[in-house]
């Protein structure tokens, strides 16, 4: 059994560290430090209210952190701290995409216009912010036809093709979740933040997410981050866990060693009073263990 | 057959009968309602006794009104509304290929406002075209350039503007004063103009970025009446209520329409007229007013035009995918407001003088009417919507012969604002999206299938 609290991963591509989030008295997050590697499936995990949504809030740039300091390291080496960049230029610099716990879709444009306005940036610069592209230059109309390839290419993906004209709204649960995933990677992320993509799905649908996921990281190599309930997702794909309860780490590590962390155990199923003392000097025990390097 | 046939007679005359007891009984009702209303009136006589009119015939004309109303409704309407709704439902919208005049409804349009003044003049002769092509044409261009561009704030980009007018305030007087002071031309001072109210439309941009909804339909209420409030007050340069007056016509590549030897009238050999330059300024407006189109057009489909859409529909998800909000929304009320100020500035150069009243908040209320009228977004729609607006209470002035039956005191100009509601209001309860409530999609991979209105959202801010 390892306890890979604070081994430093070879190539972080998010480094979070010591990062706290107060609103008013309420402590959100308190002190969180975690690294995802590149090319990992990362997933955040926790009980209801543990802050695993105010961390993607302060990752993505929704919330500035009250401390701490998220390092964004892309392939080419740049590195950003994503605390001090305005949310949009989080997905537009440093590459960061991420989809909504209840999900945020533009109902009123079809599937394929959801996944042009993902381009924008990419397109703003082809029609030479609008100028040129009104003027009805070239650049722009190679661009705008790249771009419906791109969506094309992701709607592909994710199964989403035969609706690609039809309204954003119309479309059933499971398929708005696909699409906000295909919306996400059309902005070319290196760190994809899915926010409970598996919630409210059918099990065939979280099977077909689960290896979208996974062909996501293979042919893009895009790293992944995700909140998730469902653990048949969490164990079955992520590289690496990370277990949020009351703001705090509890637990970090591959899926089998969090799956039988006993402090895992006791803040997802709860312990019966007379087992409370067991739990803590498993707990005493294991810190004892790893010279207690949880603090 | 004769099977058949008895049982839709008798189910005639089961029809007839219910319809009679009905309006027996709403006779009743009337009856017990206006017995004492109607039937009976208290009046006091020369020597100030209260005394008892009886209106039995009055009365009686009340019931016979419901019952035969009744009877209508029962016997033949509600057969028949209910009959349309079978038969609509029994076809549901199989062979729906839209009608030639549907599906190039804007080629025709655009055809017909071209030919509108050669046939006008035609029909009524050239003195006789100036009511219909100035009152009718011009005005109601202005009011679809206007609205058109507002579209661009409200209907694209979901923000509630209603401070609109004061863009065109400032085109109009962009053009007035600088023609007056510096004796510019009209074409240098359209673009000018524009640029000047897009500018305005930035500075009133900023302060109202983070506003949303109500709060920022309040702040661009309070930015319109600034406006105003400041072409009162400035009256060293605004000549303040007096207004600007004398304002410089436009000319066509420097021909000028006047009474000189280089005029116009004179250079065509044509009598001299007004009209000639009326049916100029027509052709300007319908020239503007379909740039302003054209670009609307052109913009949806460009990135920032999409952007703008996005922003109605949820400004959060925008935010996630790297869309500056900030720049995108003061785009949109650049935008916007610069093709107010192109209104504006033809407004000036066809009256020849403005003034505030010109520009009160009554204005950007009709304007805004027009938007959600038209259904909001949709260019067509809008248009119509201007059309039926303006040019029905333009159609109020016409309406002499409303003075033979409600007495020589009866001006029906007065009633414009409640028949405007009125028609708002139905349209509204018909319509609740609009005369076009749906979206036309600004790509496609397939086919082009436009998006129903229930989808789409107002924007909150």
């Amino acid at each position: 059994m390892t306890f890979e609290t604070n081994t430093m991963t070879k190539d972080p591509i998010l480094k979070v560290e010591h990062l706290s989030m107060r609103f008013g008295g309420l402590m959100a997050i308190n002190d969180f430090s975690f690294e995802a590697a590149r090319g990992d499936i990362t997933a955040l995990i926790g009980p209801n209210g543990a802050g695993k949504t105010t961390v993607f809030n302060c990752i993505t740039g929704f919330y500035k952190p009250t401390m701490g300091m998220i390092t964004m390291r892309q392939k080419s080496g740049d590195e950003f701290l994503l605390e001090r960049l305005p949310d949009f230029e989080i997905t537009k610099r440093a590459k960061v995409a991420r989809t909504f716990q209840n999900i945020r879709m533009f109902s009123g444009m079809t599937v394929l216009e959801n996944l042009l306005v993902a381009q924008h940036n990419k397109l703003m610069q082809a029609s030479g912010y609008t100028v040129l592209g009104l003027l009805g230059f070239p650049t722009y109309r190679q661009a705008a036809k790249d771009s419906t390839e791109l969506a094309r290419h992701w709607l592909e993906k994710a199964s989403l093709i035969d609706r690609a004209d039809d309204p954003a709204g119309d479309l059933p649960y499971g398929a708005q979740r696909r699409l906000e995933i295909a919306r996400a990677m059309c902005t070319g992320p290196e760190l994809l933040c899915l926010d409970e993509p598996a919630a409210g799905l059918n099990p065939r649908e979280s099977h077909a997410l689960n290896e979208l996921l996974q062909s996501i990281r293979a042919e893009t190599g895009t790293s992944i981050l995700l909140i998730e309930h469902d653990m048949s997702v969490v164990m079955e794909i992520s590289d690496h866990v990370v277990v949020l309860e009351y703001g705090q780490k509890i637990s970090d590590g591959n899926p089998d060693f969090v799956k039988n962390d006993p402090r895992v155990i006791a803040a997802y199923l709860g312990v019966e009073d007379e087992e409370v003392e067991e739990v803590i000097e498993q707990i005493v025990e294991i810190e004892s263990e790893h010279g207690g390097t949880q603090q | 057959m004769a099977n058949v046939a008895s049982t839709t007679a008798s189910a005639g005359s089961e029809l007839t009968a219910r319809a009679l007891r009905e309006a027996v009984f709403s006779g009743l009702i009337t009856l017990g309602l206006f017995v004492l209303f109607v039937g009976l009136k208290s009046d006091q006589n020369i020597r100030n006794e209260l005394i008892l009119n009886q209106r039995w015939s009055l009365l009686a004309i009340f019931v016979v009104v419901a019952m035969v109303g009744r009877f209508l409704m029962v016997a033949y309407a509600q057969p028949w509304l209910a009959q349309r709704k079978a038969v609509k439902a029994a076809a549901p919208e199989v062979a729906k290929e839209e009608s030639f005049f549907s599906r190039n409804f804007s080629k025709i349009a655009i055809l017909a406002l071209v030919l509108y003044p050669p046939v006008i003049i035609a029909l009524f002769g050239v003195q006789g075209s100036l009511k219909w092509v100035d009152n009718f044409g011009v005005q109601i261009l202005i009011y679809v350039m206007l609205a058109w561009g507002l579209n661009i704030v409200v209907g694209l980009a979901g923000l509630l503007d209603l401070g609109y007018v004061a863009f065109y305030a400032v085109g109009a007087y962009s053009y007035a004063l600088l023609s007056s002071y510096f004796g510019l031309s009209f074409w240098v001072l359209l673009p000018v103009a524009g640029l000047l109210a897009a500018c305005w439309g930035v500075v009133l941009g900023f302060p109202v970025l983070r506003l949303r909804g109500d709060y920022l339909a309040i702040v661009t209420l309070a930015f319109g009446e600034i406006i105003r409030l400041v072409l009162i007050n400035w009256t060293e340069v605004t000549k303040g209520t007096f207004g600007v007056s004398g304002i410089a016509k436009a000319t066509l590549f420097g021909i000028k329409f006047d009474a000189s030897k280089d005029g116009f009238a004179a250079l065509m050999g044509l009598p001299l007229s007004s009209a000639y330059y009326k049916i100029f300024l027509f052709y300007l407006i319908l020239g503007l007013a379909l740039l302003t189109a054209f670009v609307t057009i052109r913009l949806r489909r460009m990135p920032v035009g999409r952007a703008w859409e996005a922003l109605r529909e949820d400004e959060i998800a925008c935010r996630s995918l790297g869309i500056n909000t900030t720049t995108t929304k003061l785009t949109a009320f650049a935008t916007g407001a610069m093709f107010g100020g192109f209104a504006g500035s033809f407004f000036a150069v066809r009256q020849g003088f403005v003034s505030p009243e010109s520009f009160v908040f009554l204005e950007s209320a009709v304007i805004l009417a027009i938007v959600v009228l038209g259904g909001m977004g949709s260019l067509t729609g809008i248009f119509v919507a201007a059309v039926v607006m303006i040019g029905g209470t333009e159609i109020l002035r016409e309406l002499t012969f409303l003075k033979m039956i409600f007495g020589p005191n009866f001006t029906p100009e007065l009633y414009r604002m409640l028949i405007f509601g009125l028609a708002m209001v139905v349209v509204m309860v018909w319509k609740p999206r609009g005369f076009v409530g749906s979206r036309e999609p600004t790509a496609f991979l397939r086919e082009r299938k436009a998006v129903s209105g229930s989808f789409t959202k107002e924007g909150h801010g």
